[in-house]
């Protein structure tokens, strides 16, 4: 009789939304979370739950994303109950800033083709400066509008990594903070070895961002994941000025100030650099000029879990069915998703074909 | 963006002074970048200021830092004042502000010489307006002139008898003195008295300092076994717990002092690799014997590296200067060698008593790791010592994990003030070694700068 | 209680600290000129609203934040007095809308 249900690798956001929806479903889940100088995406998490612009090339990804957003409300009051953590969570509707008016007709269009594809499930609105400067009215001078979308959010990303850690050991699950060594299967029983034990279950959901890609070949499974850094700065606390989140300045309830971002091909270095720090700001003050006089605190570079087209990996192993994996780089919007939806489909054994699209085989070349 | 300077000094205490001096003997292009106003660092703070004014009660040791600041003065390196390093990169930029504006520099050495800080000391009511540090009182001393009079001494080490030893001499008034040094440490520490003869002589002087403040007639408690800060919006007393009884001393003004520490942000932002140092119980950059540090071309002396006080501090910027102008070309290897080994030799000399000293002087575990859950361990966020149990009992890697789960760490400070208590108190609570347990993952900027600064950074076109 | 020690006579400015002037002997740092001056409360912490003033004196500790001249959550431990200048409380966080600074001219944009 093996140890666990579901043994989940990897306790960042991804993990540990889907190890959070099996111990909720009653599955005996252990979790594995390696330490504490990890790459940990999770903790470079901008904190957007992001509807916009998502999957504009993708229809599936498109709706994959709109269903987590929709799951959001119920998800973040369930965690908040579990955990009695304030996740931050917010749907205000957020915004994207156009600077010129190119950007804001490319935009308009894009995103109305994305209706089109949803058939109606997508909304969102175009604001022309007088109705953006109502919204935001330290905006600058220079940015000349802003699509807004209704069903876009924000959490504090910690906070949430958090509350879904507490809210998983509430209902039973067993956090193990070891690094995952090694992993095989045998008559159906998997067995994971970490740096000090060796644990035995029904199934295994690989979810350790980067570090699946090494894993995978050892379950039969195949995740072609590289590391993209993203570097963010952040102000001190300032009083309150900006009731929505948008894409690339975000204040926190606290009162600090994020302000993103950057997308760098640098292997496997998170740290931080002079010439981006300097693109963030310049980017950052020509939005809210009176940010000038704001002081930056800090400022840190996280890996994404990258794909080569940008969009999620999900398969459940060929060779070893009950072996699953889940990347993506989107794990705080699609935290609800994996905890409610995704979870529900490995306790299933089946991943839906609303996900097929999201299997490594379309990476291979026919 | 200018060209490359040969070496970037960062610090003008007595290791950035003395590096500058010996750099500068040679055809070098150097830098030395400072936060004061003027050279001299912490300890020999002001000390231009009152070059030809009598200031006796500060004693022969800060006199003699007139001798190194005007060889620091003779030198022609570029010396920027009032310049607050923000980053100093693996790949040997240096970013500061002076004055509202940014600059990157870069350079083909790099010497951080970034000085001690006070050991945080985390009692209840430490953050009450009236506590202050030992360095504090100093610092208003020697800079300002100002003395805080009625004050209550709480604590131990060479720093805490040392300030009131210039108290006495200067004939500031003193509420009382609570010497947290613990009667066991002296046994502990007395094998180690045989090591440390070549230092014998700072040793007696401080065994003298510490008889004339017995003596002195200032209320003075040992065998204090835990104090606390009392006041509501500011102090109003301290406690101290002798034997089972509280027992009350009314006051305006604590000043606390457990020791010094490596002040390592902007080394260990660079990435250079550190180690902790059980004996000292803090952490040291992990340096070879010519300082260079784990990242190429970036050497890390004096007390930022590990303690080990201002004569030491100089030795080791002589030291490394000599190493640097080697990687330069400007001397041979054998030339350094001839040249450093007197160095060498003092230094080991100088560093004879430093067992003896960290072993009598080391705080004891409860005045290190507090235990009351409303102790605040993290003053800028205020987080108590109750909440980061909750949270790393609940299942936390480390101080990372817990400072993105609780905020511990993440304020201004960026961990100055409450680092080494959260990996002592994270290693207890997991029974872990600290080494294990680790730091603050630090990064630049190290110290704040304005966005504006940062958007205004004049940077070559491609980086 | 803090006090100066006999010390020949030097020049002083004048600060405004909350509408109250000051003489500042013109080589202190800010936090040493209003300790001097019997100033104990600086600031108030955004997290709490607790009291905080000056503790260690040598830019460590960020406990000594005033609004200097317009700029807020400035270190007054590392800044010099000058004549003229206008210092507040810190209360809370920054508050980067209401342009002291304006009214002061030390201000850039």
């Amino acid at each position: 009789m093996p140890d666990y249900d579901v043994i989940v690798v990897g306790g960042g956001m991804v993990g540990v939304s889907i190890a959070f929806g099996l111990a909720r479903q009653g599955q005996r889940t252990a979790l594995f979370d390696e330490g504490d100088i990890a790459f940990r995406a999770a903790r470079g998490n901008f904190g957007l739950v992001w509807v916009q612009g998502k999957g504009s090339q993708c229809p599936e990804y498109a709706s994959w994303t709109r269903r987590s957003a929709e799951l959001w409300k119920e998800f973040d009051q369930d965690i908040r109950a579990q955990s009695r953590i304030d996740t931050g969570y917010i749907a205000t509707g957020g915004l994207h800033f156009c600077l010129n008016e190119q950007d804001f007709e490319r935009r308009d269009q894009m995103l109305s083709r994305m209706v089109d594809d949803s058939h109606n499930q997508f909304q969102y609105q175009m604001l022309g400066r007088a109705a953006l400067i109502d919204r935001v009215p330290l905006i600058g001078s220079k940015v000349l509008g802003a699509s807004f979308c209704p069903q876009d959010g924000h959490v504090n990303p910690l906070g949430l990594l958090h509350a879904l850690h507490l809210g998983f050991q509430a209902q039973g699950g067993v956090l193990r903070i070891e690094k995952v060594q090694n992993l095989s299967c045998s008559d159906s029983v998997f067995k994971v070895t970490s740096s000090s034990s060796v644990l035995t279950a029904h199934k295994v959901v690989l979810a350790a961002g980067l570090a699946n890609k090494n894993l995978a070949p050892k379950l039969g499974l195949n995740i072609p994941v590289f590391p993209q850094r993203g570097q963010i700065l952040v102000t001190e606390k300032i009083k309150p000025f900006l009731n929505y989140p948008t894409s690339l300045v975000r204040q926190t309830k606290e009162g600090g100030v994020l302000l993103g971002d950057s997308h760098e091909d640098v292997g496997f270095n998170d740290g931080t650099s002079i010439q981006v720090m300097h693109d963030i700001a310049h980017h950052a003050r020509s939005m809210f000029p009176f940010l000038d006089r704001a002081r930056v605190v800090r400022a840190w570079g996280a890996l994404r879990i990258m794909s080569a087209d940008g969009l999620p990996i999900y398969d459940q192993s060929e060779q070893y069915p009950g072996a699953f994996s889940a990347s993506t780089h989107s794990g705080v919007t699609l935290a609800a998703a994996h905890s409610l939806d995704f979870s529900r489909f490995v306790v299933e054994g089946k991943l839906p074909s609303h996900l097929d699209k999201f299997s490594e085989k379309r990476f291979h070349v026919h | 963006m200018s060209e490359p300077y040969d070496l970037i000094i960062i610090g003008a205490g007595p290791a950035g002074m003395a590096a500058a001096d010996i750099s500068s003997r040679h055809d070098c292009r150097v830098l030395i970048l400072d936060e004061q106003s003027s050279p001299g660092g912490q300890l020999f703070r002001s000390i231009e200021a009152f070059e030809n004014r009598q200031r006796p009660e500060l004693g022969d040791t800060y006199r003699d830092g007139l001798r190194l600041t005007k060889a620091f003065r003779n030198t022609d390196v570029e010396y920027i004042s009032q310049a607050t390093v923000w980053l100093v990169s693996s790949e040997l930029e240096v970013g500061f502000s002076k004055n509202g504006q940014a600059r990157i520099v870069t350079a083909k050495q790099i010497i951080i010489a970034t000085g001690a800080q006070e050991r945080p000391f985390p009692v209840s009511g430490w953050t009450l307006p009236g506590v202050m540090t030992i360095g504090a009182a100093q610092v208003l001393l020697k800079e300002s002139e100002i003395a805080i009079e009625d004050a209550v001494f709480a604590g131990t080490g060479p720093l805490f008898y040392l300030a009131l030893h210039q108290y006495l001499a200067a004939g500031i008034s003193i509420k009382a003195i609570i010497d947290l040094t613990p009667a066991s440490n002296y046994l502990r520490a007395l094998p180690h008295i045989f090591k440390a003869i070549p230092g014998l002589p700072k040793i007696l002087e401080g065994w003298q300092w510490k008889r004339e403040i017995v003596k002195s007639g200032v209320p003075y408690f040992s065998g204090v076994t835990d104090i606390r800060i009392i006041g509501r919006d500011a102090v109003t007393g301290i406690e101290y717990l002798k034997g089972s009884e509280w027992q009350l001393l009314t006051c305006e003004n604590v000043l606390l002092h457990q020791g010094v520490v490596p002040n390592v942000n902007i080394s260990m932002a660079a990435g250079c690799a550190s180690s902790w140092n059980k004996r000292q119980a803090c952490w040291t950059i992990d340096v070879d014997e010519w300082f260079r540090s784990s990242i190429a071309d970036i050497a890390v002396v004096g007390d930022g590296a590990a303690i080990g006080g201002g004569a030491a501090a100089e030795l080791n910027g002589r030291i490394a200067a000599l190493a640097a102008l080697e990687q330069l070309d400007k001397i041979s290897p054998r030339e350094r060698d001839s040249q450093a080994k007197p160095y060498k030799a003092a230094l080991k000399s100088e560093l004879s008593n430093r067992p003896f000293l960290d072993t009598l002087f080391r705080p004891v575990d409860h005045f290190r790791i507090p235990q009351q859950p409303e102790t605040i361990v993290c003053r800028c966020e205020e987080i108590s010592v109750g909440q980061i149990r909750d949270v790393v009992e609940s299942g936390c890697a480390g101080p990372n994990q817990l400072k993105s789960y609780s905020r511990c760490g993440m304020g201004p400070c960026q961990g100055r003030l409450c680092g080494l208590t959260v990996s002592e108190l994270i290693a207890g609570i997991m029974d872990k070694p600290v080494s294990d347990v680790g730091y603050y993952r630090l990064r630049s900027p190290i110290k704040p700068l304005l966005l504006g600064e940062l958007a205004n950074l004049d940077l070559p076109s491609e980086s | 209680m803090f006090i100066k020690l006999s010390t020949p006579e030097v020049e002083t400015v004048s600060l405004n600290f909350e509408g109250k002037v000051i003489q500042a002997r013109q080589h202190l740092s800010v936090a040493a000129a209003l300790l001097e001056s019997g100033i104990s409360h600086f600031r108030d912490t955004p997290v709490s609203h607790s009291a905080r003033s000056p503790f260690c004196m040598m830019g460590v500790c960020f406990d000594c934040l005033l609004i200097i001249d317009g700029l807020p959550n400035q270190q007054s431990c590392m800044t010099q007095v000058r004549e003229g200048m206008v210092i507040q409380r810190q209360s809370g966080e920054a508050d980067l809308l209401n342009d002291h600074a304006g009214q002061n001219g030390a201000h850039h944009e």
